[in-house]
């Protein structure tokens, strides 16, 4: 073999690569929620890149050839935490060579960290499913969450780039005022809906029912990450005919047949809540991913629904 | 609140500024005193009403403003609380991630498995015994050695022949904060060459490993070395690395050149098509010294001394709606292994060694389909191309004989959860003398830690 061909070949493609200019802070976000939000606090300065997409299950995901080269460029990563990206987070974090991104390194956000997680187990046993033993991960179905993590990518983005910290201050300080004044007009749009009780496909909306007040019936999910099966669906039947609640809840990612074979049962109607942003084609950033959340709760349950 | 003040205050001075005015007058002020006086008790006995529903009002705000809707800006209802400080001091706060795999299987074949070897195979292959057994069962610790090492161990217990044996499969380092996006890893590890090298049993897609990696490494090439890593700054994935071992296990054997007998070199590179589709392929090379490799049986002993080279080409596509790998999904898999032995061979019955320098090649490809969470089905083909080295060898285990080895696997496997798998298996296998027609059920469970998997 030529030996001295094959180094020309290396040598140019690393001189190639390392040639690309890179413009600004680069994100790593494991869920879109994070990369819009960083998009939010960062403005012009950062660059995003979400590893899945509102239609993909965050809990199964690929740890693709793609994804490693994205961590390999990060500055900052941003995912949900609390087990959700067991599965395939680790194998990125150890694939991406990229010390800057570690836990524990500022650079690494694990955004349910940073606010009081519901569902956390009693006991911690498979037998009852795939728990996440620091609690529920979906934290982005409540606004009030999603502006405690804006500080902490606020903070974090100053850390990482003391340059432009005053412009992340500024980007913090805008978003958190229009933020609040949104979450004060989603509370008045939802107030209808509390006490409302709803059926959830997987335990995904915790966060967005104790925002509004909503009371979970049942989940078609008989344990945490077990796929609804017929005999669990047949036990709800029976349930939701004595005790009906007023609609069924799922995931853009998740299987639509279970509920709209539990709509056909009882007439309970369903829906698919656009999740994140991205999840419903109106649902284009993070304000209407709120908007259209509401919007389909009121359509579907609101007064003159029930 | 505030509207009730102002007409109290206001009674107040004019309560005031009416009593001031009544002191030193005429005939008249007593009348006038009188008349005040009663004014005076009317407007006390208001005011005092007036001042008791304020205090009442004041006591009301108080009581709303500590309970209820929390105010919106500080989202103290939701923010995460102090983490507690609970130091127990038991000495096993930092204890590794331990997981232990269970795998075993129930074989039913329509040959015996003690008269199966595949000719022309100096390592001979061979099958797993009939009936029920534990086949390899895992135990692995992973932990973070500090903030420049991260550690791995997996030990396994096998079962051959009613003798149960522990092996210490893996044993190695990862540097975690070398700069330029370089990893060095050292210890005992299977090599990054190819796909399927480095993937360990359970998380295979069949029961067995591919003819080719079975027939021309052992299953699996792993050994005590080092081995450095670098990934490009690009959006396309590339990885380069290279490797030195001991030598000591096949196809290298005597640890050659002072206990450095193998090097190996690779590349993969990968990408996305779309938001449904992602893919890897990879090229690898890996040179054993052989001292005095002994395959063959105690009666007919089979020793080679000299170089294996082997190349491998490996490529893997992936397919899932939208990139949903949990409700459908499909695999392709294929590789490309091509090896070069040259050197000498001694042989029973034959004087001095004899050289050898023969080619030969093994293949495999498979498909994987999940139609709906936790139901897989897959199939595999998988073959051999076994150079005769030579009229020199007739007779020995050295000649292939008839047709190329080839096998043909079928296999439905369910997981309840993340962390059970059960699997049945039925296989055609053309390889060895006589075609054998192989039935497996198989379970592969996972308790404590589980690792995520790599791509």
């Amino acid at each position: 073999m030529n030996y001295q061909a094959v180094l020309k070949i290396c040598c140019t493609l690393v001189l190639l690569a390392t040639a690309r200019a890179q413009a600004g802070v680069q994100v790593f976000a494991c869920e879109p929620e994070w990369a819009a939000l960083a998009g939010e606090i960062g403005g012009a300065n950062v660059e995003t890149i979400s590893a899945t997409n509102a239609l993909q299950d965050p809990h199964y995901i690929q740890a693709r050839p793609s994804l490693i080269a994205g961590i390999r460029k990060a500055d900052l990563l941003i995912c949900s935490g609390s087990g959700l990206e067991d599965g395939w987070l680790p194998v990125l974090l150890r694939k991406g060579n990229n010390p800057k991104i570690q836990p524990g390194q500022p650079g690494h956000l694990a955004a349910s960290q940073y606010v009081k997680r519901l569902d956390v187990p009693a006991v911690l046993d498979r037998a009852q499913g795939d728990l996440h033993a620091q609690g529920n991960p979906h934290i982005q179905t409540d606004p009030r969450n999603i502006a405690l993590v804006a500080r902490v990518v606020a903070q974090r983005l100053q850390q990482i780039d003391p340059g432009n910290a005053e412009a992340y201050r500024g980007n913090l300080a805008a978003f958190e005022e229009k933020w609040s004044a949104a979450i004060n007009r989603w509370q008045q749009q939802a107030a209808p809906l509390r006490g409302k009780r709803v059926v959830l496909h997987h335990r995904s909306w915790v966060y967005l029912d104790n925002w509004l007040g909503l009371e979970e019936e049942a989940t078609l999910e008989a344990k945490p990450g077990v796929p609804p099966s017929a005999a669990h669906l047949n036990e709800l039947l029976t349930q939701l005919k004595a005790s009906p609640a007023a609609l069924i809840i799922r995931a853009p990612y998740q299987d639509p047949q279970p509920s709209e074979w539990l709509t056909k049962q009882t007439g309970i109607p369903n829906a698919a809540l656009p999740f994140t942003v991205g999840g419903t084609p109106d649902a284009t950033d993070l304000y209407s991913l709120f908007d259209v959340t509401i919007r389909i709760l009121l359509e579907k349950m609101g007064p003159a629904g029930e | 609140m505030k509207y009730l003040r102002l007409p109290l205050r206001a009674a107040a001075v004019l309560a005031t500024l009416l009593a001031a005015h009544g002191v030193g007058a005429d005939e008249s002020i007593d009348a006038l005193r009188a008349e005040l006086g009663a004014l005076k008790a009317q407007y006390e006995s208001r005011i005092e009403a007036l001042e008791q529903r304020l205090d009442a009002a004041e006591q009301q705000l108080a009581r709303e403003q500590q309970q209820p809707a929390e105010p919106v800006e500080s989202y103290a209802a939701v923010a995460a609380p102090p983490a507690a400080s609970s130091y127990a001091g038991a000495g096993n706060e930092f204890n590794p991630a331990m997981g232990v795999i269970l795998n075993g299987a129930y074989r039913s074949y329509d040959k015996s498995p003690e008269d199966y070897y595949i000719p022309g195979l100096p390592s001979g292959g061979g099958l797993a015994d009939e009936g029920f057994s534990i086949g390899e069962s895992e135990f692995i610790f992973t932990a973070n050695v500090d903030d420049w090492f991260y550690g791995r161990v997996t030990m396994a217990v096998e079962q051959e022949d009613n003798d149960f044996s522990t092996s210490l499969e893996e044993a190695f380092l990862d540097t975690l904060s070398l700069p330029a996006s370089t990893t060095l890893r050292f210890g005992r590890f299977y090599s990054s060459i190819g796909y399927l090298n480095d993937k360990h049993p359970h998380s295979w897609d069949f029961v067995d490993q591919a003819l080719p990696y079975s027939a021309l490494l052992d299953t699996q090439y792993g050994d005590d070395g080092i081995q450095l890593r670098w990934l490009a700054p690009t959006d396309l994935y590339l990885e380069l690395g290279a490797e030195v071992f001991r030598g000591a296990s096949y196809p290298a054997a005597g640890d050659a050149h002072s206990g450095k007998g193998t090097q190996s070199l690779f590349g993969h590179i990968g990408g996305d098509v779309g938001i449904s589709n992602s893919w890897t392929a990879g090229l690898s090379w890996l040179n054993a010294d052989a001292r005095h490799r002994d395959s063959g049986s105690e009666d007919d002993p089979l020793a080679f001394d000299g170089t294996t080279q082997i190349y491998i080409a490996d490529f893997v596509w992936k397919w899932a709606p939208n990139g949903n790998n949990r409700e459908r999904n499909l695999i392709f898999q294929t590789e490309y292994l091509w090896r070069n032995e040259n050197g000498d061979y001694l042989l029973s019955g034959i004087d001095g060694p004899e050289p050898v320098d023969a080619d030969s090649s093994g293949w495999y490809a498979q498909l994987i389909y999940q139609w709906q969470p936790g139901w897989r089905m897959g199939v595999r083909v998988d073959g051999l191309n076994l150079d005769n080295p030579g009229p020199q060898f007739a007779g020995s285990a050295l000649e292939p004989l008839g047709d190329d080895p080839l096998r043909y696997s079928l296999m439905f496997d369910y997981s309840h959860s993340e962390f059970s798998r059960i699997r049945l298996q039925f296989e055609r296998d053309e390889s060895g003398l006589e075609n054998n027609n192989q039935l497996t059920l198989q379970y592969i469970m996972s308790i404590g830690a589980h690792g995520a998997h790599e791509f």
